[in-house]
């Protein structure tokens, strides 16, 4: 996928009201492939954090025999993080405010997921 | 996992590495090979090959980096099929030093080590002891340092 594919990948997930950021991540490293962060999140940071959590809870879901994970929703007090894994191993990433429209959200992180697996 | 220091200073910084990026094996030392600190060794030996070639590819990146007409690299990396190797230098008021980690992949990610790696530079620079002169180390005086290093790190 070329560059511009992520951005427009991107692009659809923050223009949903409430969307702070997304990423794509490399699952195994937990490096940014591509990002569209509003000022002041830590891309670097998130990538790498997302990127052992996922691992960890891909672990989780695998011995408790559940299958793989599609969608990770993480509701904190200021904000959510929204997780969606790609075949290809890379995440799609999107840091956002708590009143998003989760569901709409889920759907352009699915949409973004296809497009870059 | 126990860490142990030569120079004291870099104990804490190097415990709170360990613990947050999840690496199995730490060595701090001097772009000459002299060992300050490590996590996770359990043989002189070990340490010593360790030092000895972090010290060289450091070198050679070094440089290369001058060959480019480049300021030298700020980290390399190389991931392996089950672990990751970060080297990467951080200057400090006692000089610069030369942080090599490896870690496990089922265990951390390159992202991981490469953003604690930066709470590391920080540590280190705000614990590095002021106003002290680095140390120039003769060839001579070498092996009777290292050897030094490693009787501290390894309590004989």
């Amino acid at each position: 996928m070329s560059a511009n594919g992520y951005e427009a990948a991107l692009s659809r997930i923050t223009s949903v009201r409430g969307v702070r950021g997304a990423m794509v991540v490399a699952g195994a490293d937990g490096l940014v492939v591509a990002e569209q962060l509003m000022e002041g999140i830590k891309g670097a940071a998130v990538a790498a954090l997302a990127a052992s959590l996922a691992t960890r809870l891909g672990r989780a879901m695998e011995a408790g025999g559940v299958g793989t994970g599609v969608f990770w929703h993480l509701q904190a007090e200021r904000g959510a993080l929204l997780v969606v894994p790609a075949r290809s191993g890379m995440l799609v990433v999107a840091v956002a405010e708590p009143g998003v429209n989760a569901g709409l959200a889920r759907l352009e992180l699915l949409r973004a997921a296809e497009s870059v697996a | 996992m126990t860490a142990r220091a030569v120079e004291g200073w870099t104990l804490d910084p190097l415990t709170t590495f360990v613990q947050e990026a999840g690496a199995r094996l730490v060595l701090l030392m001097t772009p000459a090979g002299q060992v300050l600190a490590q996590s996770g060794f359990t043989r002189a030996v070990d340490v010593m090959s360790a030092a000895a070639l972090g010290a060289a590819i450091f070198a050679s990146t070094t440089e290369i980096a001058r060959q480019l007409g480049e300021p030298p690299f700020a980290g390399l990396a190389h991931q392996g099929e089950r672990h990751g190797i970060f080297l990467a230098p951080v200057t400090t008021d006692r000089g610069p030093v030369v942080v090599l980690a490896v870690y496990q992949l089922e265990n951390s990610s390159l992202g991981l080590v490469q953003l604690f790696f930066e709470q590391l530079a920080t540590d280190l620079r705000a614990a590095s002891p002021k106003g002290v002169e680095p140390k120039q180390v003769l060839a001579a005086d070498f092996e009777r340092e290292l050897s030094d290093s490693l009787n501290s790190l390894f309590g004989r």
